[in-house]
């Protein structure tokens, strides 16, 4: 998938301007938070649980050499294959010598973010393999030839009408004057679409939400059942992950999963959670024969003992996204790549560099919303802030921008001067501004001013009260 | 061959890249030991009271008061021998042909089918045209209403997902408390070797909210999931 992050400005002025994407952000800034805290509400341990998390997370990066080899091993003697795949291109090649070995014409799909991250559907069309996303909202945006805008609820950014005219344009062998004004009608009709894809697919490929090392098992989550659907039905079933989705065992990973689902979609626990081991075994009536997972590293190994190790934590709920006043006005097609809202822009830096996606960082009000919701704690504002360094410290960012911050920040360590010139500036605007109480543009300051008034100052300024009362 | 050396050299790659992250090499044989033994103890964390408090029937009502949550539905019944015609019940009340394909399963055999003669059953795995499957659970939980399915020759997975109505029977012994209630449960029965290789933890049918977040039922999987829970009084097992 070719990056846009470069482009966030433009791409969230555009997100800003559209309106159905607009209508459709607006359901989902309070479905998501209100579902979140009515599940939080009915379970007194969540926050202790979060805790609990963290530090199985952590506990397993600081042995993640050790539980990948018990993994593996554990794969091995229930059958599978690890392939171990340092970048996109290893990861890629992996899927596409295990289909060309069994021939595989069409192969079904579960979600993976991985698959995404590694460019897979494309690269499996390029020789000459179809993929099929089986996941409703990851079908929608196939058809339309569009990428994820949220890592769970790929197809939030369109609303019903739009998903109606898709199905009509691509479902051509259909009524054309059949009635589709309904997510009911759409949903039957995909699943009447995918059911012959599901039963014709040579392979089945999954992401995975947790790797166990005690047993070898691979976890997926969904609602749907097309994750399960995809695993079962073809001769081989691979699963797409990376090397930080590991846990030590069945216990902590239903410690996991009590935290996942409701921090993504406010459900208790979701439809399906499935724990695979291994391919089908003797004297089964179903199930894949062979059973491979293409492990990807793609960096992830040189942030441990960085600042953004914590990152590894993620458990890919989407509750940071959920809940990020930047995601909620721009969408997620703004962030130009894969990973949006705060996860993404923490992650993304990472895997296509700071110069592609400097602006991610930067799109933060810093609020802190992301953190609080985290259910492993992960620190993302302070990681953005991270990034900030170190793109100041690459010269990445606009002189214009360099030299203000270095003039600020020569003012800001001489107190006397800054409370100075603070006083200053104060007054003069309080008192440019006396009529009105706002300003239509400023000099210096029309990046804020050109899409919203700034207020004139009222008053002292909060160093001068709080010396007051200290007094 | 070169694909295989490629491979391996990835992965000692990745480990040799995670070790000098983590400014070590291999880890001692203390610490791996100490590691294995962590692994093997199944040490459970910290666990929700919500289902553990309970005594045995508060559980079976807490595991139907969450499975119902969820748009499972729930029939009661006090012996196997009540099970045909609850069945042949809710397929007539759901307007659904009056046909089965049922887990070869032998805790099966016991349930009286021949009370219904005009119920149609096949044993085996789910084929495309199958609308309603009938199967076993090997646990129900009463946290969030899940039931706990494995595969096996017995038990083939696709029942659990191809057709449109899935219909379990549960005796009220196999409701437990926990994942881990249930995890322990699949341990003692002899998986603490190699698992099974699928376990399903099933709550509730198939939905979908991918289109402006409205909930529908039936995405890809059962739109109907139909519990028989048979209450005949047995003692639970304790795990």
């Amino acid at each position: 998938m070719l990056a846009t992050s470069r482009t966030f400005v433009a791409n969230a002025r555009a997100g800003l301007a559209n309106d159905n994407l607009q209508h459709a952000l607006g359901l989902a800034r309070t479905g998501f938070p209100l579902r979140r805290r009515l599940a939080i509400e009915r379970l007194p341990e969540f926050e202790a649980l979060r805790e609990t998390g963290r530090s199985i997370k952590d506990h397993t990066l600081e042995h993640l050499d050790f539980y990948l080899e018990l993994y593996e091993s554990r794969v091995v003697a229930s059958g599978g294959k690890v392939h171990w795949a340092r970048t996109p291109q290893e990861a890629c090649a992996a899927v596409l010598q295990v289909c060309r070995s069994v021939g595989a014409k069409i192969v079904t799909k579960g979600k993976s973010m991985i698959a995404e991250e590694v460019g897979l559907n494309e690269f499996l069309e390029r020789h000459g393999i179809t993929p099929v996303e089986t996941d409703l909202g990851e079908y929608i945006i196939q058809l339309r030839h569009e990428p994820p805008s949220h890592i769970i609820a790929p197809a939030i950014h369109l609303i019903k009408e739009q998903v109606a005219e898709t199905f009509r344009a691509e479902h051509r062998s259909l009524d054309p004057d059949r009635s589709l004004a309904e997510p009911r009608q759409m949903c039957d009709e995909a699943r009447a679409m995918l059911r012959p894809r599901f039963l014709a697919a040579d392979v089945g490929i999954t992401g995975a939400n947790f790797h166990v090392a005690e047993t070898g098992s691979s976890i997926i989550v969904t609602n749907e059942g097309n994750g399960d659907l995809t695993q079962t039905l073809p001769r081989v079933h691979i699963v797409m992950t990376s090397i930080e989705k590991l846990v030590p065992t069945l216990e902590d990973a239903a410690t996991l999963l009590r935290l996942l689902a409701r921090s993504a979609t406010g459900q208790e626990f979701s439809s399906y959670t499935t724990i695979s081991t291994g391919p089908r075994r003797p004297g089964d009536l179903d199930g894949p024969e062979q059973y491979h997972v293409v492990l990807l590293d793609n960096g992830r190994s040189e942030l441990i003992g960085t600042e953004f190790q914590d990152m590894l934590r993620c458990i890919r709920c989407s509750a940071c996204i959920n809940h990020c006043p930047v995601y909620a006005a721009v969408g997620g097609h703004a962030y130009g790549w894969v990973y949006p809202g705060p996860m993404g822009a923490v992650l993304t830096p990472i895997l296509i560099g700071i110069e592609e996606a400097g602006h991610l960082p930067n799109a933060s009000t810093f609020c802190g919303r992301c953190e609080s919701v985290c259910p492993v704690k992960i620190p993302l504002p302070k990681m953005m802030r991270h990034w900030r360094e170190r793109e100041y410290a690459k010269k990445l960012s606009p002189p214009v921008y360099r030299t203000g911050l270095s003039l600020w920040a020569w003012v800001a360590r001489r107190p006397a001067l800054y409370h100075a010139l603070a006083e200053i500036a104060s007054r003069v605007l309080g008192w440019a501004g006396r009529d009105r109480g706002r300003f239509r543009s400023l000099p210096l300051a029309t990046g804020w001013t050109a899409v919203r008034d700034m207020p004139a100052p009222e008053g002292r300024s909060f160093h001068s009260l709080w010396a007051e009362r200290r007094k | 061959m070169g694909g295989a050396e490629e491979v391996s050299e990835a992965r000692e790659r990745i480990l040799a890249g995670i070790r000098s992250s983590l400014n070590r090499g291999r880890l001692d044989p203390e610490t791996e030991a100490e590691l294995r033994a962590r692994v093997a103890a199944h040490r459970r964390n910290l666990v929700p009271a919500r289902a553990t408090t309970l005594d045995h029937q508060e559980r079976v009502e807490l595991f139907v008061t969450m499975a119902e949550e969820v748009q499972a539905t729930v029939t009661r019944v006090t012996s196997l021998a009540a099970v045909p015609e609850a069945v042949a019940r809710y397929l007539a009340a759901e307007n659904l042909p009056a046909e089965l394909v049922m887990a070869p399963d032998p805790s099966l055999d016991a349930i009286p089918w021949e009370t219904r003669p005009l119920l149609r059953i096949r044993r085996g795995r789910a084929e495309a045209e199958d609308k309603v499957s009938f199967t076993p659970c090997h646990a129900a939980i009463a946290e969030t209403g899940t039931l706990l399915l494995v595969s096996g020759p017995q038990t083939p997975t696709t029942l659990n997902f191809l057709p449109d109505t899935h219909i379990v029977v549960v005796r009220g012994r196999q409701v437990v408390a926990t994942y881990e209630d249930g995890l322990d449960r699949l341990r003692a029965a002899g998986a603490s070797e190699a698992l099974p290789r699928v376990i399903n933890f099933i709550t509730g049918p198939s939905r979908t909210a991918d289109i402006e977040q409205r909930i529908e039922l039936g995405a890809h999987g059962p739109r109907r999931l139909h519990i028989v829970l048979v209450e005949d009084g047995q003692a639970t097992r304790s795990v």
